[in-house]
């Protein structure tokens, strides 16, 4: 029997939150500033959301819903600030065959309304993002769970179609939050939760203002006695308020002006690499990218280095046509790196009987901060080794419905996904396989992985996945964007930051402090 | 004074069939925008089965006429109906952004009505003087510049370099007033040089061309002074134009200040427009934009009796 959990993997959070008595030990000070201070208010400005956002956390998908969320809730299990799973509500998890999951609870945890934490809780919150009526975003992520139910009072056991290795890993998407059950049996989304902190007031689209939750279970987080979130769409704004005081951190800082928030000794700027990446997609079941030769002349006609260097400047690190970032585990160094080569190119467009190419990709500026640079500079690069690649702008409204997956080539944004497997899943199979990908090998290598419990094993399927992807795929994938974002100076965290999202995997409220 | 009550009557009434007008082209035009509210609130992540789920529980998969209808005949009743994404009531959820515009352009209104009158009666009175020239050309140029460049201006002045005034207005709740004047002073500073200008300008032309009458070159020989001349003579009859042209400019305070309120991140209404429009929640786009049309379709109506009102001819016509 394979152990996951608290007892295998102490990260400096895990081991304060497992076991108290030994708390006082494990913060031997690393230096003044590094010891948590309690106290003051943290005023942060997101850009993602708006007026008609809900707590309801089927419906959350940008910032202000995530962070506020989180600064509410608990999950079963969460990313740590090394990027390592941790647990949460769960102290430990266990399975045989990766197929039947058991979580324990922790025990003596309240909600904010006093009510205790129990498994009939953790099933109606899951149970939000399954079933046929099931709105949630996260709805694919769960649709592998057969059935959740209660052992006793402080068990919780999942019971999957198929086996998944990953499983402890997606509960601690930002979907799963844990909610109480009313006494009525319905889930109650006002905003009551096990968290650091209590909903003092919620006006989405402006402010949400949180007060720590005093009897809060986990030890040496929450450290703020006040919270200020408020929602800054204009950039610019958002880095004058930064620069002037009136806020404490920023979600996202532009790159244009980094060199002048840099000089400021007052702002710290942070500079963090995930697994963000654009992709070029394209439909590989179709001509001309049915041929895998045009896919790799489309692979070579890219020159990643100078993608990093102009679109990101240097806020990022080069990809390898897979989405697998060096964040994530299983990434494997070994692989050889995709470089700019206009004559292999030639070669393979030679190679599938093309002279030249032509073809259009669709873009638009709304997937990410210079994407339309991001394919302009790729069709100077494209040029020299006869492909011709059209700017196609499309507008940002409506993009993923009108454009994505339904134009020929077109480029796409994904989010950084905790393991590989994640985004396997999601992006190269499936609903949203984006690129119509289609490896029988690939796909065995893929359902294996989930039921081998070996770790060296999974690795090199993951390795071998990552090379298939990259050879055949039909995805060029440029670059993985850096998290950058910006804080004042006095205010302090651990020794990492987490990588998943920004702001300290959006948990930035629960885990820095003021000093 | 019969005669101002029918009048209103009769304008009322044609305002609420151009409200209906403008609330059946709004609907067209959400209608006729990419993707609904199902696809924007679920992007990328939407399946066919999420959508089709999204879109029975709010309603969506009724024919347009339907919708229309149902909400139209809500609206009748007074029930201004939900939201569709986040499910508060839309009163609620206007209310106090409402109240927040109102208050922002009311503050700039205030500053910016009697100092754009005054400076107007200024250099009528001293026109094509230094101080003449000054004041035109400091105006124009306020207005000529866009509006979030004066923004950030303003904000680069008083809150980057002297520190006086917050460079966003985050209010809380329970905020005073002198906290409120305090904190969207630099947003009303912003709306005010944008809108003084054409107000200013207007005062002054009307009181020039006022002041080439017989009636005032009368009031001269009787040997008025200058200032008695302007103010007691001039200015009562220059009031219809004045007047209209505030009016346009109150109005543009409610319901043209999106960019200022970006700039400054006030919550106001524009901000929430802006929101509804792009996840396509139509019955808060619905009900703001016929509280915008309303506020257009008042002040207008009030400038039109107040006009009527000033002039003994139209009121008291045969």
């Amino acid at each position: 029997m394979t152990k996951f959990g608290s007892g295998l993997q102490i990260g400096r959070r895990g081991f304060l939150a497992g076991s108290v008595a030994l708390a006082g030990l494990t913060q031997l000070p690393r230096g003044a500033q590094a010891q948590p201070q309690k106290g003051g208010t943290f005023r942060l400005s997101v850009n993602q959301g708006g007026t008609s956002d809900t707590l309801n956390p089927a419906e959350a998908s940008g910032s202000q819903q995530i962070m506020v969320g989180w600064a509410l809730r608990n999950n079963l299990t969460e990313i740590g600030s090394d990027n390592k799973l941790k647990p949460e509500l769960a102290t430990s998890w266990s399975s045989d065959d990766a197929k039947t999951w058991v979580f324990k609870l922790r025990q003596g945890v309240t909600f904010h309304n006093g009510k205790s934490l129990a498994p009939e809780d953790v099933i109606a919150s899951l149970n939000l993002h399954r079933g046929e009526e099931s709105t949630s975003g996260a709805k694919s992520l769960l649709a592998g769970v057969e059935n959740i139910a209660a052992d006793g009072a402080d068990t919780v056991v999942f019971t999957l179609s198929a086996a998944n290795a990953d499983f402890p890993f997606i509960l601690s998407d930002y979907h799963f939050q844990i909610m109480p059950v009313g006494a009525d049996g319905a889930l109650d989304m006002s905003g009551v939760g096990t968290g650091g902190y209590t909903l003092e007031s919620w006006n989405p689209g402006v402010k949400t203002v949180l007060k720590r939750n005093p009897d809060y279970w986990k030890e040496g987080a929450a450290h703020f006695d006040t919270v200020e979130l408020l929602l800054i769409s204009d950039s610019g704004a958002a880095t004058t308020a930064l620069v002037t005081g009136e806020i404490d951190a920023v979600q996202s800082a532009e790159y244009k002006t980094l060199g002048l928030l840099g000089r400021d000794r007052n702002v710290e700027i942070e500079s963090i690499s995930g697994g963000f990446h654009p992709t070029f997609a394209m439909q590989s079941s179709q001509a001309p990218f049915a041929d895998n030769n045009v896919r790799l002349a489309l692979k070579y006609g890219v020159d990643r280095e100078a993608l990093v260097k102009q679109v990101l400047r240097g806020h990022g690190t080069v990809a390898n046509d897979h989405p697998v970032a060096p964040s994530m585990p299983f990434y494997d160094p070994s692989i050889e790196q995709r470089a700019y080569d206009p004559d292999k190119a030639k070669f393979h467009l030679k190679e599938a009987g093309l002279d030249n190419l032509s073809v259009s990709l669709s873009v638009s500026d709304s997937l990410f901060a210079g994407a339309v640079d991001a394919v302009t500079l790729y069709r100077e690069h494209a040029a020299p080794a006869g492909i011709d690649v059209k700017v196609a702008r499309e507008p940002g409204d409506g993009y993923w419905s009108d454009v994505w997956m339904k134009k020929p080539f077109f480029t796409s944004s994904w989010g950084a996904r905790p393991v590989p497997d994640m985004i396997f899943a999601t992006a190269y199979t499936g609903d949203w396989n984006e690129s119509e990908f289609s490896n029988e090998t690939f796909s065995q290598l893929m359902v294996a992985a989930r039921s081998e419990l070996d770790e060296a094993k999974r690795a090199q399927m993951y390795s071998d996945m990552q090379v298939i992807l990259r050879d055949q795929g039909g995805s060029v994938i440029p670059f993985f964007r850096n998290f950058v974002y910006a804080r004042r100076a006095d205010v302090h965290h651990g020794e990492g930051v987490a990588s998943n999202w920004s702001l300290d995997g959006y948990k930035a409220i629960e885990r820095w402090w003021k000093a | 004074m019969h005669y101002l009550i029918r009048l209103f009557v009769q304008r009322l009434a044609l305002g609420l069939l151009t409200l209906f007008v403008v609330s059946l082209v709004i609907f067209l035009s959400i209608e006729l925008l990419p993707g609904d509210v199902a696809q924007q609130v679920l992007g990328q992540s939407a399946t066919p089965e999420n959508l089709a789920a999204f879109r029975r529980e709010l309603g969506l998969d009724q024919p347009a006429h339907t919708r229309y209808l149902d909400w139209l005949g809500g609206f009748l009743q007074g029930d201004l109906g939900n939201s569709l994404i986040s499910g508060i009531p839309i009163s609620q959820l206007i209310g106090e952004r409402m109240a927040n515009t109102f208050f922002l352009a009311g503050f700039a209104a205030v500053i910016s009505v009697p100092l754009a009158v005054l400076l107007g009666v200024i250099s009528a009175l001293y026109r094509d003087s230094f101080l003449d020239k000054t004041i035109n050309v400091a105006t124009l140029t306020a207005i000529s510049v866009p509006e979030f460049f004066v923004g950030y201006i303003l904000v680069w002045l008083f809150a980057v370099e002297l520190g006086m005034f917050p460079s966003i207005a985050n209010l809380s709740e329970d905020a005073g007033l002198s906290e409120r004047l305090y904190r969207t002073f630099l947003p009303a500073l912003t709306l005010t040089l944008i809108v003084t200008a054409h107000m200013m300008r207007m005062t002054r032309a009307s009181l020039i061309n006022l002041l080439a009458l017989p009636y005032i070159e009368m009031a001269q020989l009787k040997g008025a002074s200058q200032r008695r001349l302007i103010v007691i003579h001039a200015l009562p009859n220059a009031i219809a134009p004045i007047v209209t042209v505030i009016a346009i400019n109150l109005a543009y305070l409610i319901v043209g200040v999106v960019i200022v309120e970006v700039v400054f991140v006030y919550p106001g209404m524009g901000q929430l427009l802006v929101d509804s429009v792009a996840k396509r929640d139509f019955t808060v786009v619905q009900t703001a934009c016929l509280l915008f049309a309303a506020t257009y379709i008042l002040f207008n109506l009030a400038s039109d009796l107040i006009s009527i009102a000033s002039n003994p001819r139209l009121l008291h016509r045969k």
